[in-house]
């Protein structure tokens, strides 16, 4: 074990690598680009032995990582923003193929205008093309992350691609230190993939040709027992890490002081985290409150936010709208308690564009809803007030 | 290598959905027999995907991976990469698309793995239209051609995807013809043969595309190649060699025939011919083939 103090896109870099991919393919973009250029290094020292495509666009770079892994190698790809936007074909191609990629997500937001800041409207948008999604709230949450993330998808109960959520800058461009286990010990908790099919010249087998609807339905039914195998999934490998490394985010949800606790705070991402500052001030103050930090996105957590919502009211913190309704996560927080709690839930939008959400305002957002002055559904810090 | 001296061996196995006359499958029997066995193909959104044949069956006796309509060489990439990282660098792999992929929605993808030097055969059989989608205008449909976006017959010119590939000065590149299957099983031997990305473009006259009888799918390759609109050579490390009749076109040893014997056999060019006969649209075609072969000779000759 050593500790690597470097920046999230380095440290995911570091994880990449020592998951040992055979084909990396990948294109350029702010904020993601340390990333890319970490694993170009690691080509250079000879750390990082499999082929690395620079392609012409992130289409091909998801297309070429779908090629790879259908011929049955480990894939990784990095992106972020309009990136992801423009894979956004095949990452439905992907997931439908049933092809484990591991991807790092680099939350940006969309223009215009041009804006690299963070907010999670990029991957929020992607969220129903069958990926699973990790939000990060740490450099080691990252790194710890990434190589958990080829473990579960090419589980054969899951065989889904997962996207590795964590915020520009905040995160991306942040240095932290990070334990970084020996190599051996990497590849005793990874084992080499051993895919499930792949193009084989001595199997010939067409892959993807047309299909008829009752075939394609069974298909997206599979999908969605996945990512179910996936919730019992993520646990277990949480678990198995923390058995081996000592360290444990959380499993789909990461609960803080929740006990005993009559309001409970929902965010993702760095919000999340700084979140944690707010909760251990507020409780100082004597307010009974806890945070849930959701880790996943897909699968979303229902069952765990139903029991947090059976005991407590809920405060929803989205950095991302889904224009015409709502916080995406507020939405779904809902829908998970729908005739089985009649808890309040209250939701706030901030920090969209990339503006900075300190844990005053976490607390601030809080207090108002404690005090009983927030409304079912508001925009926290609008410059001019909501109008 | 004379026709019966082809092997006997058969990758296109029956029960595929092609249309009757269909250029592609004809294509694919001889692309298999030159390449074996050992070949993985990518294919993007074309006729292929149809021709396949219907889930759980396939009409190909080798591994197939279907991809997005624009992603056949950058899926191609991955899959060569991947297959060289175990081991099996001899595995040829192909992606095998038609003009609309090529020309048009996949050259971005087709250029950047041509640049990044993939070693994989990219095919572009070109039947001129998007096909599969019931005959629309692609960047290869030749000027006054009728099809169901330009009704009135197209009023530009097409690319000359060969000049734009040899632009990347790539070991190989070669135009083909359905219609010369010994001239195709040897650019197709030779395309094997040499490590790198080689592009190979296959004319591919499509019957109910171009409007004429399922029978005649082989005369219109040949005088597609006869009346100079399409030209059979090979580019080996920026050498063009000329084939065939094109060869001696080009050298002026025969006159290419008349463009107007070609397109009046053709319903999309049915509006050029009737009620009455378009003399200014036909001529404008036999001018634009006098200059591309113009071109050829200052460039090849």
């Amino acid at each position: 074990m050593t500790v690597m103090i470097d920046t999230g896109n380095y440290i995911a870099a570091k994880a990449a690598v020592m998951a040992r991919p055979d084909v990396v393919a990948a294109y350029p973009i702010t904020p993601q680009t340390t990333l890319v250029e970490g694993i170009a290094n690691y080509v250079k020292t000879g750390e990082f032995k499999g082929e690395y495509i620079c392609v012409e666009s992130e289409h091909s770079a998801m297309s070429a990582c779908i090629g790879a892994s259908a011929a049955g190698v480990r894939t990784f790809t990095g992106t972020s923003s309009h990136g992801l936007l423009l894979m956004h074909e095949m990452l439905h191609w992907a997931a439908l193929a049933r092809l484990p990629v591991v991807m790092c997500n680099i939350n940006r937001v969309v223009g215009p205008g041009w804006n690299i800041w963070t907010d999670e409207n990029d991957s929020i948008s992607q969220r129903d093309t069958g990926w699973i999604q990790f939000y990060c709230s740490s450099n080691q949450e990252i790194f710890d992350t990434v190589i958990q993330s080829f473990k579960l998808a090419e589980n054969k109960k899951v065989l889904l691609p997962v996207m590795i959520n964590y915020n520009a800058f905040i995160l991306s461009h942040t240095s932290m230190p990070v334990y970084i286990p020996e190599q051996k010990e990497i590849d005793d908790f990874l084992q080499k993939y051993k895919p499930q099919w792949k193009l084989d010249v001595n199997n010939p087998i067409t892959f993807g040709n047309i299909i008829l609807p009752a075939d394609y339905e069974k298909i997206r039914k599979d999908m969605q027992n996945s990512q179910e195998n996936a919730k019992k999934l993520i646990p277990e490998i949480a678990k198995e890490w923390k058995k081996k490394f000592g360290r444990y985010h959380g499993d789909l949800i990461e609960e803080y002081k929740c006990d005993g606790a009559d309001h409970i705070l929902l965010a993702m991402g760095a919000i999340g985290s700084e979140s944690k500052a707010s909760i251990n001030n507020l409780r100082k103050e004597g307010l009974k409150i806890g945070l849930a930090r959701v880790r996943t996105f897909r699968p979303f957590p229902n069952e765990e936010i139903l029991k947090l919502g059976k005991q407590a009211d809920l405060i929803v913190i989205d950095r991302n709208i889904s224009i015409g309704s709502e916080g995406a996560l507020f939405s779904e927080v809902k829908a998970s308690l729908y005739g089985k709690s009649d808890t309040k839930v209250h939701g706030f939008i901030a920090g969209l564009g990339g503006k900075d959400v300190t844990y005053n305002d976490i607390e601030t957002i809080c207090r108002k809803v404690v005090e009983g002055k927030a409304k079912d559904c508001e925009w926290y810090g609008l410059e001019g007030g909501e109008k | 290598m004379a026709i019966k001296n082809l092997p006997v061996e058969e990758c296109m196995i029956p029960g595929s959905a092609a249309c009757p006359g269909c250029p592609a499958t004809m294509a694919l029997r001889i692309v298999f027999k030159a390449l074996g066995k050992n070949t993985v193909m990518v294919v993007p959104a074309c006729c292929t995907a149809v021709i396949e044949s219907l889930y759980p069956n396939t009409s190909f006796d080798v591994p197939v991976m279907n991809i997005a309509f624009e992603a056949a060489a950058a899926g191609a990439s991955g899959v060569e990469a991947a297959l060289r990282q175990q081991g099996k660098g001899d595995t040829t792999v192909v992606a095998w698309a038609g003009d609309g992929g090529t020309y048009d929605i996949g050259i971005q993808a087709l250029s950047g793995a041509l640049e990044r030097q993939t070693n994989f055969i990219y095919i572009c059989y070109n039947n001129q239209i998007y096909s599969n989608t019931g005959v629309q205008r692609s960047g290869a449909t030749p000027y006054g051609a009728w099809t169901t976006t330009t009704v009135g017959g197209k009023t530009e010119f097409r690319k000359e995807m060969g000049e734009i590939i040899q632009a990347h000065h790539i070991p190989y590149a070669a135009q083909a013809c359905v219609s010369y299957p010994e001239d195709l099983y040897n650019k197709l031997k030779k395309a094997k043969s040499i490590k790198g990305p080689k592009y190979l473009e296959i004319m591919a006259p499509c019957p109910p595309g171009w409007r004429f009888g399922m029978e005649k799918t082989v005369d219109m390759g040949i005088m597609a190649v006869e009346t100079g609109a399409w030209a059979l050579y090979e580019c080996e490390n920026d050498v063009v060699t000329f084939n065939g009749k094109s060869k001696l076109i080009l050298e002026e040893k025969i006159q290419r025939k008349s463009i107007e014997e070609w397109i009046k056999q053709q319903g999309r060019f049915s509006h050029l011919f009737k009620p009455k006969k378009d003399v200014k649209r036909i001529k404008a075609i036999e001018d634009h083939t006098d200059q591309i072969w113009e071109r050829y000779r200052r460039k090849y000759l």
